[in-house]
C-alpha cells in the first residue's frame, strides 16, 4: 500500500512540470524593472484590471533592500481555478531591465512570451520563447517628460502592449488607474495618454502569436483587495487600539502607515477632532516595547509592528511582560535571518525563537495568520487575548502576507464585546479585596486593577523581580515556585484560548500535511495535485500557539505527518516534537528558506521524495 | 480635654496623614542618601496634598529603583528593567495623562545602559519627574565605577577611574528638557523644595541628585560623599516654592536679589538669589555655567534651567479627555457600517 501512495505522489510530481495547456486565464507575468522607476503603479494597475475583470489573481513583489536602481520583479499570477500560490516559473516576461534581461530571458519555460524595449543595442536569443520589441524611448519622447517623469511613463508603455497582447480592456486599465490614483484625473489621463499610443502600436506592428490571454470572469465578484499589512492595521482600529509604539522595519513599516492613515479617519472624536488613541515612533525596538508594557500596565490597548531584528531586541521587555502579566501585542512581519539577514523576502524563522521570547522559564502566546481575513480577525483578537491572559500575544505574518496584494471576502464585523479580562473596580476591590497575583479562579489568570483606581487598596507595584502574590518583593523559594507554577496554569488556560487549528481532514489519507501562515495557498494547491494523481490527503493549519488536544488528535489520525515552513531548520517542527514527544516520530520536516514564497510544485517533490524512500526503505527490510 | 489616644492625627487637606504616604520599610543601607529622599518625597505628597491615586511610581534597576517601594504605599508603581524606565513611563502616562508621575532612577540607570531612553524622554517631554539618586558608583554589584564618576577618582574595588564624567544636567539641557536641577541629598530642604516645584512642570522635570553611597563612595576624597557635599555644595539661589492657591508673600529683597518664575499651572517659584547674574532661564548660560562647575570640580546646586513654554507629549498628542485606557468600547470601536464603507472602498 504504501508503495502505491509513493508511485502516486511521483506521478504527481511529474504531472506539474509538463508544460501547462491553457493559456487563458491562467498564466504569470514576471516584469522585471530597477527599483525606484514607479514601476509600482504599472505592476498595480495591471493586477487591478484583471481582478475587476473577475480573474483570480496574486501579485507578489520581489525587491530589493534599496531605494533606487537595484533590480526589482513583480510577479503577477492569473489563475481560473484561483489558485493564488507563486508559481516555480512565468510565461510571460516584461523585461524592462537591462541588467538582468539575460537570467530573465533564460528563466522563461519554452513556449514562453517576452515582451522588451526594442530600442536596447542587444537581446538574448531563444528560439523556443515568443519576443516583441516595442520602441520604448519613442512615446516617451512623445509625452514630452523629463527625469523621473521619463521613468514612470516609461513603464506605462508595458501597460498598454501588455494590455493589446493580452486582451485587457482600456477601460479597465483607464479604471484600475483612477482607483490607484484616487479619481485624480489629470494624473490618470497623463498615464493613459502612454498607454493608449503603446496599445495602439502594438495593435499595428505587432503580429501576435503566442497563446497567452485574457477573458472576463466572474470569480471575484464581491471581493476585496488589499495588503496583510493593511488588514492587521484595520484589526486593530476596530478591536481598539489605544497605544501603538514602533520603530520602523521592513517589512513592517505598512503596517504602521496603514494604522496612521486608518486612526484619523475613524478614531476621532466627531465633535472635537481629538484622538483616542495615541501612535509614537519610537527610538529603538527595546523603547517601542517598552512603551507597550507600560501603556498595558497602565490599561491600554497596546500594540507594535516589527520584524526579525526588532523581535531580538524585545526580548527583554518580553520576559517583563510574561512575567510581571502585562498585556501587550506585538505583530512580527518576518524576513529573512538571521541577523539583518534578507530584509526584503520572506521567511518564517521567527516562530521558535518568539514561542520561548525572555530568558528564564518563558512561553509566549502567537497567532499565526494565514490569510487577509485572519489579518483583520488577529487584528482585534489579540488586543482580547492578551487584555484576558494578561501576558504579551505576538502575531507572527511575514513579508508574502503582509505586503504584497491579495482577493479576500469583505471582512466580517466583530460578533463579540471588547473583552479587557479580569480587571477589578474600586467597588469590587472594596467588596473582594485584591491580591493581584493570586489565582482565585483555578485557571491561572489572576486579577487585575488599574492606575486611577480611586480604592487605596487597589494599587500594587508591578515588578520584574520575584514577588508574592499581593506584589510583594520576595525571594522565597515557595514564592517563586508557586508563582512560575501559576503561570504554567495560565499558559494552558490559553491553549483553550487561541484559536484552534483549521482542518481539512479526508478519509484514509496516507498522510497528514501541518503548516501554518503563507505556507497554505502554496499546500492547498499540491493537495489538489496530489488528488489529482488519487492521493487524497488531510491538512491542519495551526492557527496559535500553544498547541492543545486537537492537534495531538490530527497527528495521531495519521501514520505520519508532514510539517511544512519556510525556514531552514524546522523550527514548527521541533515545537511539536517538544510538545507532543509521544508523537515525535510521526512528525516529518519538510523546511525549505530561500526567502522566496513556497511554490505548490516545491511542495509535491519534497513529499513524492520521502515517500519514495519510505517505500524502498519499507521494500529493503 | 479628650483622652491622648483617641487625638486624630494631624492631616492634610484632603484628610490624610504623614503616614498615608509611607511605604514599606528600606532594605537600603543605613545612611543611604536614596532612603532621604524616599523621605522628602514623602513629606511633599504630605504637603502638597497629593491624592496618591494619581501617582505613578517608576524605576528602573539598581538600588536607586528599589526605592519606590519604599514611599506612597497607596500608589501604583512599576519596577522595570535597567534603562528602560522612561519608554514604560512614556507608555503609561499615554495610556493615562491624568496621571502624575515619579520616576527613580540611578546613575547606572541613567548615564549608562539608560541614556539613550533618557535623552529620547526629554525630546517627548514626557510628564513626569526624573529624579537620578547619583551616587556615581554600583553598590548592588559591589563597587564599580559608573559614567558619572569623577575622572582620576579612586576607589577600592575598581581602581582608578580612567574616563571623564558624564553630567546629567548637561544632557538634560542638551536634549530639550524644561526643568533641570541639581541637589545634594543631604540638603533636605533643598531637596523637597525643588521636588515640589518639578511636580508643577508641564513635562520632563529632572533631578540629579547627588546621594552619597554610604558603603562604596563616602570616602573624603570622593566629591559623591556627604562630607565632600556638606563642605563645599555651592547653591546657585535659595529656592521657595509657592504653590498656586496660596498667597505670595514676598519679603523685602534688594532689587535684583529675588527672581519669580511663574509655572504653567499658576504656581511660582521664587529664587533668592546667592550668586548674583544666574539666570535659570538662560540655556546657553546654564551649559556655560555647568561646564565651569565641572571644570572646577566645583559642587553647584538649585534650578539650573527651566523653561515652562514646551507642552508634553499627552497635551500636544490631541487627545481626547478621558484616560484613553478607560475609554469604552463604543469609543475605542468604529462602526460595522463604517467597516461596510472601508469594505466598498477595497472592491
Amino acid at each position: 500500500m504504501v508503495s502505491g501512495v509513493a508511485e502516486r505522489v511521483t506521478e504527481a510530481a511529474g504531472l506539474q512540470t509538463r508544460q501547462d495547456g491553457e493559456a487563458v486565464n491562467d498564466f504569470s507575468i514576471v516584469v522585471a524593472t530597477a527599483n525606484g522607476t514607479g514601476s509600482q503603479t504599472s505592476n498595480m494597475t495591471i493586477l487591478r484590471s484583471l481582478f475587476k475583470m473577475g480573474i483570480p489573481v496574486n501579485g507578489k513583489n520581489i525587491f530589493p533592500s534599496n531605494i533606487q536602481g537595484l533590480p526589482t520583479w513583480y510577479q503577477i499570477r492569473a489563475s481560473k481555478d484561483g489558485y493564488v500560490a507563486r508559481r516555480h516559473t512565468s510565461e510571460i516576461l516584461v523585461a524592462f531591465n537591462p541588467v538582468t534581461v539575460n537570467e530573465d530571458v533564460a528563466n522563461l519555460p519554452p513556449g514562453g512570451m517576452c515582451l522588451y524595449n526594442s530600442d536596447w543595442r542587444s537581446m538574448p536569443q531563444r528560439d523556443d520563447v515568443t519576443f516583441y520589441g516595442v520602441p520604448v524611448n519613442e512615446f516617451v519622447r512623445d509625452t514630452g517628460m523629463k527625469g523621473k517623469l521619463k521613468d514612470y511613463i516609461s513603464n506605462m508603455v508595458y501597460v498598454g502592449a501588455l494590455a493589446q497582447l493580452l486582451d485587457i480592456p482600456l477601460n479597465q486599465l483607464e479604471e484600475a488607474l483612477s482607483f490607484l490614483f484616487k479619481g485624480k484625473q489629470k494624473v490618470v489621463e497623463s498615464n493613459m495618454a502612454v498607454v493608449r499610443a503603446a496599445h495602439a502600436w502594438t495593435a499595428e506592428n505587432i503580429t501576435k502569436v503566442d497563446p497567452f490571454r485574457v477573458e472576463p470572469m466572474d470569480a471575484t465578484d464581491g471581493l476585496i483587495m488589499m495588503t496583510g499589512n493593511e488588514a492587521a492595521a484595520l484589526g486593530a482600529v476596530f478591536g481598539g487600539v489605544t497605544v501603538a509604539s514602533w520603530y520602523p522595519i521592513t517589512p513592517s513599516t505598512s503596517l504602521i502607515d496603514s494604522l496612521n492613515g486608518y486612526l484619523p479617519q475613524l478614531r476621532r472624536d466627531p465633535e472635537t477632532g481629538e484622538a483616542t488613541y495615541a501612535v509614537i515612533q519610537a527610538e529603538d525596538e527595546l523603547s517601542a516595547i517598552g512603551m507597550l508594557i507600560g501603556a498595558g500596565f497602565a490599561g491600554a490597548r497596546a500594540m507594535t509592528a516589527t520584524s526579525g531584528p526588532g523581535i531580538s531586541l524585545m526580548s527583554e521587555f518580553a520576559g517583563l511582560g510574561y512575567f510581571a502579566e502585562v498585556p501587550a501585542v506585538i505583530w512580527d512581519i518576518q524576513r529573512v535571518g538571521p541577523s539583518t539577514g534578507m530584509p526584503t523576502r520572506t521567511g518564517q524563522g521567527d516562530i521558535l525563537f518568539t514561542y520561548y521570547l525572555g530568558h528564564g522559564d518563558t512561553k509566549n502566546v502567537i497567532l499565526l495568520p494565514s490569510s487577509l481575513k485572519e489579518c483583520f480577525e488577529f487584528g482585534y483578537k489579540a488586543f482580547d487575548l492578551a487584555d484576558t491572559l494578561q501576558t504579551p500575544v505576538f502575531v507572527l505574518s511575514d513579508l508574502d502576507l503582509g505586503m504584497n496584494n491579495w482577493m479576500s471576502e469583505p471582512f466580517e464585523y466583530p460578533t463579540e464585546p471588547i473583552k479587557r479580562g479580569k480587571v477589578l473596580t474600586a467597588e469590587e476591590v472594596a467588596e473582594k479585596g485584591f491580591a493581584r497575583y493570586k489565582d482565585i479562579d483555578g485557571d491561572g489568570i489572576p486579577y487585575r486593577t488599574l492606575p486611577g483606581n480611586e480604592n487605596p487598596l487597589a494599587a500594587y507595584f508591578a515588578r520584574g523581580t520575584g514577588h508574592n502574590e499581593n506584589a510583594v518583593y520576595s525571594e522565597r523559594p515557595e514564592d517563586w515556585e508557586s508563582n512560575m507554577k501559576r503561570l504554567v496554569r495560565k499558559f494552558d488556560t490559553a491553549r483553550h484560548l487561541v484559536p484552534g487549528p483549521a482542518i481539512d481532514e479526508a478519509q484514509d489519507a496516507p498522510f497528514g500535511i501541518i503548516a501554518f501562515g503563507t505556507t497554505a495557498p502554496a499546500i492547498e494547491e499540491a493537495r489538489e495535485r496530489l488528488a489529482e494523481a488519487g492521493v487524497e490527503t488531510s491538512f491542519m493549519r495551526l492557527r496559535a500557539l500553544p498547541t492543545n488536544g486537537e492537534i495531538a488528535d490530527f497527528i495521531r489520525r495519521h501514520p505520519h505527518s508532514y510539517v511544512v515552513e519556510l525556514n531552514r531548520d524546522g523550527q514548527l517542527h521541533t515545537i511539536l516534537q517538544s510538545e507532543l514527544p509521544e508523537l515525535a516520530t510521526r512528525l516529518i520536516s519538510l523546511a525549505h528558506l530561500d526567502g522566496m514564497p513556497l511554490t505548490a510544485r516545491w511542495i509535491v517533490e519534497a513529499i513524492a521524495a520521502h515517500e519514495q524512500q519510505m517505500a524502498q526503505s519499507s521494500a529493503g527490510e | 480635654m479628650e483622652p491622648k489616644s483617641a487625638r486624630t492625627p494631624k492631616v492634610n487637606s484632603i484628610g490624610l496623614a504623614h503616614a498615608d504616604y509611607k511605604g514599606r520599610p528600606s532594605t537600603l543601607c543605613q545612611g543611604c542618601g536614596h532612603n532621604s529622599i524616599a523621605n522628602q518625597i514623602i513629606q511633599v505628597a504630605y504637603e502638597l496634598s497629593i491624592r496618591p491615586q494619581e501617582m505613578l511610581k517608576l524605576s528602573g534597576i539598581g538600588c536607586s529603583s528599589k526605592s519606590p517601594a519604599y514611599f506612597l504605599g497607596q500608589s501604583f508603581g512599576f519596577n522595570s528593567l535597567h534603562g528602560r524606565m522612561p519608554s514604560l513611563a512614556t507608555g503609561a502616562l499615554m495610556a493615562n495623562h491624568h496621571m502624575h508621575a515619579i520616576g527613580v532612577s540611578g546613575d547606572g540607570d541613567t548615564a549608562s545602559i539608560g541614556m539613550g531612553q533618557f535623552k529620547h524622554m526629554l525630546r517627548r517631554n514626557i510628564h513626569m519627574v526624573y529624579i537620578v539618586e547619583n551616587n556615581g558608583v554600583y553598590g548592588l554589584t559591589k563597587g564599580q565605577f559608573s559614567a558619572t564618576a569623577d575622572e582620576g577618582q579612586r576607589l577600592k574595588y575598581a581602581g582608578v577611574n580612567r574616563f571623564p564624567p558624564i553630567d546629567i544636567c548637561m544632557e538634560a539641557i542638551l536634549s530639550g528638557c524644561g526643568f533641570v536641577a541639581r541637589s545634594f541629598s543631604g540638603d533636605a530642604g533643598q531637596v523637597r523644595e525643588l521636588l515640589k516645584a518639578a511636580l508643577s512642570h508641564r513635562g520632563t522635570a529632572v533631578l540629579d541628585i547627588i546621594s552619597p553611597c554610604v558603603a562604596f563612595n563616602n570616602d573624603d576624597t570622593s566629591t559623591k560623599s556627604y562630607s565632600y557635599g556638606k563642605e563645599h555644595e555651592v547653591p546657585l539661589h535659595a529656592i521657595d516654592f509657592v504653590p498656586k492657591a496660596e498667597e505670595i508673600q514676598i519679603e523685602a529683597y534688594e532689587p535684583g536679589e529675588m527672581r519669580v518664575v511663574e509655572m504653567h499651572d499658576g504656581s511660582l517659584i521664587q529664587l533668592r538669589k546667592l550668586e548674583a547674574d544666574y539666570d535659570p532661564t538662560d540655556r546657553m548660560g546654564a551649559m556655560h555655567r555647568l561646564q565651569w562647575a565641572q571644570e572646577q570640580q566645583e559642587f553647584i546646586t538649585g534650578l539650573v534651567y527651566y523653561d515652562p513654554d514646551r507642552q508634553s507629549l499627552a497635551e500636544e498628542s490631541n487627545l481626547v479627555d478621558a484616560p484613553l485606557a478607560s475609554l469604552t468600547e463604543e469609543k475605542i470601536r468604529p462602526s460595522a457600517e463604517a467597516l461596510d464603507s472601508i469594505m466598498a472602498g477595497l472592491m
